[in-house]
């Protein structure tokens, strides 16, 4: 990567010694029982600061002053998917399986040619050059697994959900790509089914039947999970932290990207002070009624002081004539 | 009879001059940091008034050894005598011509009104916002210096006190037009020799 510059292999960073790859999830374990392919101590865990430091701006001190609750992605990851490569932002499993009349495979393309719609895997929506959703982060997530119930949600089913918060001295804010879409549960069991999508017609295939309600009873049979025999579909939504595609530092963010009163990056992050953005509205308010009223009064005295001189210098000219009479 | 007698020593103008500019700077950037209007960016705000802030606490260190070697601090003892004189003076007597009821002199440069504000001014105001600003921008050590605040409550102090100051300066730079002349004030704080009346009346 960067021929012209640093040139980095993945192993460059990703070291790996005896099977253990450094990284995942930069500083923190991964997320819950499931270790996947995580190093267990700290001496593989990468993260930026493993070779920047956690006072990395030579400059400015002020910059230094965030790394305790900023992240390095947020500021020097200033977009994701950039250089013109699209990510997916959406899937909708629930509009797949329609078909033109004649019965053949509808295949939609957008502007830019990628995929809009396919008759096997619903709807789609992609984009380029994406701004970061951001988050408190302590690195760690809880995942909701396969068999798991679908615990009662606000909003859509978060298939991930991200530990920490303002107060966690461990966390810091975060870049996000959220993916969202739609996916197809057993109403009855409050479960995501396990649909069964290869395969033969008459098996139950999905891509083959088309048919949720028999991908989903082989799925989950496969899989040794209950089944209701109903099949609906769920909002859902899933966090991926940002973390590769560091741009050069020139691109990073500059400080009104979230110091800003409105429509700043941390618009949404709310439950703390931040300068530039938060403000008690009744000091406001109160400070400059005062100011106001301050400079209403000395508008006042100085008129009053204008037009009393002006008498005086009248009366004064008077007493003069009655005194020369 | 009036005289001219220099009431502002060089360097107590030095002083109120440039603690004049640094606390008008601070206020416009502190209230660009504060987002109530956007003239130098936020983070350009931030570096000047950090920077400007850091000027006038050693500023101040240099005013306070002055004032104490000097025994200029006197002249802001409050008192309350003829404290309702001159209030009077300035709602009233102001208005007919009449004189100012307080003579200034090299020893008694202060009204008692002036000396309560600028009491007020200094030994509250400044200090209490020079700390809060000071605790604002070290706010990253507060937990290894044992502190248990919240970033929010700090701002409002600063804020609230941004705005008394702001007020102080309104009424500052308006008494300055009562002289003499309406510059008469500013030009003794530019030049140092006021016009004194000699007589001393009642």
């Amino acid at each position: 990567m960067d021929v012209k510059g640093l040139n980095y292999a993945c192993t460059t960073c990703h070291v790996t010694k005896a099977h253990k790859i450094s990284g995942r999830y930069y500083s923190r374990p991964a997320p819950g029982r499931h270790q996947l392919a995580l190093p267990a101590d700290d001496g593989e865990r990468l993260a930026c600061e493993s070779c920047h430091s956690r006072s990395p701006h030579k400059k400015s001190a002020i910059l230094n002053h965030h790394t305790d609750k900023v992240a390095c992605q947020s500021c020097h990851i200033p977009r994701y998917a950039r250089g013109g490569v699209y990510t997916k932002m959406w899937w909708d499993w629930s509009s797949a399986g329609k078909f033109t009349k004649d019965g053949k495979a509808i295949v939609k393309k957008d502007k830019n040619g990628k995929l809009a719609y396919h008759s096997k895997k619903g709807d789609m929506r992609w984009d380029a050059n994406v701004v970061p959703e951001y988050f408190w982060y302590n690195g760690s997530m809880s995942y909701l697994h396969e068999g798991d119930r679908i615990p009662p949600h606000e909003g859509p089913l978060q298939l991930n959900s991200l530990q920490g918060n303002y107060n966690d001295p461990g966390a810091r804010v975060f870049p996000f790509k959220v993916m969202r879409g739609k996916q197809p549960y057993d109403p009855v069991e409050r479960m995501l089914v396990v649909p069964y999508l290869f395969g033969k017609k008459g098996t139950g295939a999905y891509w083959a039947d088309y048919d949720w309600k028999k991908a989903a009873a082989v799925g989950m049979r496969e899989a040794g999970l209950p089944f209701s025999g109903k099949v609906s579909f769920v909002e859902t939504e899933m966090f991926w932290p940002i973390t590769h595609m560091v741009a050069p530092k020139e691109d990073s963010l500059g400080c009104a990207e979230c110091h800003r009163r409105n429509n700043g990056r941390l618009e949404h992050l709310t439950g703390f002070y931040l300068p530039g953005r938060d403000r008690w509205q009744l000091l406001d308010t109160l400070g400059w009624v005062l100011s106001g009223l301050t400079v209403l009064i000395i508008l006042l005295h100085a008129g009053m002081r204008l037009v009393s001189s002006a008498r005086r210098k009248d009366a004064d000219t008077q007493g003069e004539v009655d005194h020369e009479k | 009879m009036k005289s001219k007698v220099l009431l502002y020593t060089r360097f107590e103008r030095f002083w109120h001059w440039f603690q004049a500019f640094l606390i008008i700077f601070l206020l416009a950037t502190g209230f660009e940091i504060h987002g109530t209007f956007h003239m130098l960016g936020y983070g350009a705000a931030c570096y000047w008034h950090n920077l400007a802030g850091m000027t006038l606490l050693i500023l101040t260190a240099f005013a306070i050894f002055w004032h104490l070697t000097t025994g200029q601090w006197r002249h802001y003892q409050p008192c309350s005598e003829n404290l309702k004189k001159i209030a009077g003076y300035y709602c009233v007597g102001i208005m007919r011509g009449e004189p100012h009821p307080f003579r200034k002199s090299p020893e008694r440069k202060l009204n008692p009104l002036q000396a309560l504000s600028y009491f007020f001014l200094k030994v509250f105001l400044l200090p209490l916002q020079l700390l809060s600003g000071l605790i604002y921008y070290f706010y990253n050590d507060w937990l290894n210096w044992g502190f248990a605040l919240r970033l929010d409550s700090v701002a409002i102090v600063h804020t609230a006190l941004a705005f008394v100051l702001l007020i102080f300066l309104i009424v500052h730079i308006y008494l300055t037009t009562t002289g003499g002349t309406l510059i008469s004030y500013t030009m003794a704080m530019i030049t140092g020799w006021e016009e004194i009346d000699e007589e001393i009346c009642g």
